[in-house]
């Protein structure tokens, strides 16, 4: 049974709290990006159709749910990434396809997944790039510019390797300094494409704890994740997605259940309390490994 | 502000402006080599005078002034403007499409050169040299509209890789009509065997101040494009997300280079591996910022033209070597070693 995607406004709206940068009211309207019945595909199939979804401002949206889902292409569809072929999305009150390009990315940051550096390419010089929407014919590179870039660098904990070659770093030195160049856009929305690909747990936490940094300093976050522990730990507000349509939109408390997870994933799991945290946590049941006389049913997902 | 985020960056800036002004230093070298050395070989002093000479001087002064004025400046004015044109226009294609192994003739810019050579010689009688340049540059350009045209239609619209197809799909297709229409007519084999050596020589200022005009307004629109192709080199999907009109961009870097490439080509022929050449030694020197690299490679691909076209006047005495030739023969083995070396970075 799938639920009708008007909840989710609501819970867009409760979210809506925190922060509130267009000094609108409460609810969908106070969402700074927000997609209107979109459909959106590639040539001619529709990945996603007839798709409604207000991003709560000052908090961290994640996108979850199955491969091939859609949530790659409802970040990329927020982004002006991808025109929809019907519905509109809404920035800022107007329809994102209409904006400039270079006003898309005043206000909005993106980072897509797994991005490569040119060889050679330094920190510094990757990150002054994230300067270039603010930059004209008559208005070239100004000391604003270098303090934008410099707190970026500091913020992201990247100063010191600033003059290094992108290509010579880590994988996790490497995200933080992508991320460094999108906050150096200075945008106050930022939307991230599976920010933590390719990183071991340790730097995926470590560049996890770094977007939370991002959002505690006001800004709003979307992002795309695929480790369901990782997603309910660091968001406040999740979208669960299956084939196309919004399963279920809310905090990770209220919407993170063993049925939930079935019904999205197929995934047979148990939903225990974070012993370190105050979020829920996922313990994935496989046909292997698991103890004799199997999970408590009534906490399990077998029975929906 | 380099100064203030680490030293190694404002070392990295004072090194490529040092490597610039060499550069410049090298090139007026090479330009004063190119007015002294010759069949007949001129003392700097007698150089200068033959610049400075009076048509109505004795008739030492005015054999050396007519060797000067008529043969060694235009020659000399030509490899410094089509070696700065196919130096940058390497560099831009390879931007532009991401591609590091793109050079100008990726537009079928070389081919359909060639082929309205032909067409002008066979078709319309015209064998003067001054009269089918005109046609080399028209087909240069109409090969490089329709090729971007092909890559822009369909569902791989400004897809790099469907440039780089259609580019060698209409290569193949003009090179096989040239050569049938060549094969068949001994007039136009003659002119294309004459122009496809590639050479600096021969050609007068009342071909090369056109050729200049289109090559200025090719080199401002490459300039107004190096940000976004900076941006480009981050991936699509980054530059879109940064601000870039991909689509614009892309084809302003086109037009540049087909205006590059297809005027010097029609002034010189076509001159292979210079542009994909002094592209990857300019990003050796200053990185993959196309803001150095494209000045870089411009004044790189003019030094490279003029010391090639000089070597050629001295090689092979008391006749000459196409400059176009020399490019090849030096350029291959030099970019070997450096290949051998490990020194070169992807696009």
């Amino acid at each position: 049974m799938r639920r009708k995607p008007s909840k989710v406004d609501l819970v867009a709206g409760r979210e809506a709290t925190g922060r509130d940068a267009a000094g609108a009211g409460t609810g969908a309207t106070a969402a700074r990006l927000a997609a209107r019945g979109v459909a959106v595909g590639y040539g001619g199939r529709m990945v996603i159709d007839d798709l409604d979804v207000a991003i709560p401002p000052g908090v961290i949206t994640t996108i979850i749910g199955p491969n091939g889902c859609g949530k790659s292409t409802l970040l990329r569809t927020l982004s002006r990434l991808l025109r929809p072929a019907k519905g509109t999305v809404v920035l800022d009150g107007d329809d994102i396809v209409k904006l400039k390009t270079r006003d898309v990315a005043k206000k909005l940051g993106l980072l897509p997944q797994a991005p490569v550096a040119p060889d050679g390419l330094t920190v510094a010089d990757l990150v002054a790039r994230g300067r270039h929407p603010h930059q004209g014919w008559l208005r070239q590179w100004s000391s604003d510019d270098a303090s934008v870039v410099e707190r970026a660098l500091a913020m992201t904990g990247v100063s010191d390797l600033a003059g290094r070659p992108v290509d010579a770093l880590s994988g996790g030195q490497r995200q933080r300094v992508w991320i460094s160049m999108t906050l150096a856009q200075g945008t106050d929305l930022l939307l991230l494409d599976e920010p933590t690909t390719y990183l071991d747990l340790a730097h995926a936490i470590d560049v996890l704890d770094l977007v939370d940094d991002l959002h505690e300093s006001g800004r709003t976050v979307v992002m795309v994740l695929h480790d369901l522990n990782l997603a309910t730990r660091y968001s406040d507000n999740l979208i669960v997605m299956r084939a196309g349509s919004i399963l279920a939109q809310g905090h990770p408390r209220d919407v993170i259940t063993a049925e939930l997870l079935h019904e999205a994933f197929g995934l047979r799991a148990q939903v225990i309390d974070d012993p370190v945290g105050d979020r829920p946590l996922i313990v994935p049941i496989g046909r292997a490994h698991v103890r004799p006389g199997g999970p408590d049913p009534a906490a399990s997902g077998e029975n929906s | 502000m380099e100064e203030r985020l680490a030293p190694g960056v404002a070392v990295a800036r004072r090194r490529r402006v040092v490597g610039l002004g060499v550069l410049v230093a090298v090139l007026v070298a090479a330009g004063a080599a190119s007015l002294a050395v010759g069949a007949r070989a001129l003392s700097p002093g007698e150089v200068w005078s033959g610049l400075s000479a009076a048509p109505d001087s004795d008739q030492r002064l005015t054999e050396i002034r007519l060797i000067v004025q008529t043969v060694r400046v235009p020659r000399t004015v030509l490899a410094i403007v089509a070696g700065v044109a196919l130096g940058i226009g390497g560099a831009l294609i390879q931007g532009c499409t991401r591609n590091p192994i793109a050079d100008a003739g990726l537009l079928g810019v070389n081919s359909g050169a060639s082929f309205a050579v032909v067409a002008a010689v066979s078709v319309f009688g015209f064998a003067n040299p001054f009269q089918y340049v005109w046609f080399a540059f028209l087909g240069a350009a109409v090969a490089g509209v329709v090729v971007f045209g092909l890559a822009s239609i369909g569902r791989g619209a400004g897809n790099p890789l469907t440039l780089a197809l259609a580019g060698q799909g209409i290569t193949v297709f003009l090179v096989a009509v040239t050569t049938a229409v060549a094969l068949s007519d001994q007039k136009s084999l003659n002119a294309l065997r004459f122009w496809n050596a590639g050479s600096v020589a021969g050609v007068g200022f009342d071909v090369i101040w056109p050729v200049t005009a289109f090559i200025a307004v090719g080199l401002v629109l490459a300039l107004t494009t190096l940000p976004a192709i900076n941006l480009l080199n981050l991936g699509d999907d980054v530059a879109r997300g940064l601000g870039v009109n991909i689509a614009l961009s892309r084809t302003v870097g086109i037009v540049a280079i087909t205006l590059l490439a297809g005027a010097a080509t029609a002034a010189c022929g076509p001159i292979a591996f210079l542009g994909l050449m002094v592209a990857h030694v300019a990003r050796y020197l200053t990185g993959p910022d196309y803001r150095w690299l494209v000045p870089y490679a411009g004044l790189l691909g003019a030094v490279v033209l003029l010391v090639c076209d000089v070597v050629g006047r001295v090689v092979t005495r008391p006749g000459e070597l196409d400059a176009g030739v020399v490019v090849a023969l030096l350029g291959a083995p030099f970019f070997a070693v450096l290949v051998w070396r490990g020194k070169f970075k992807s696009a």
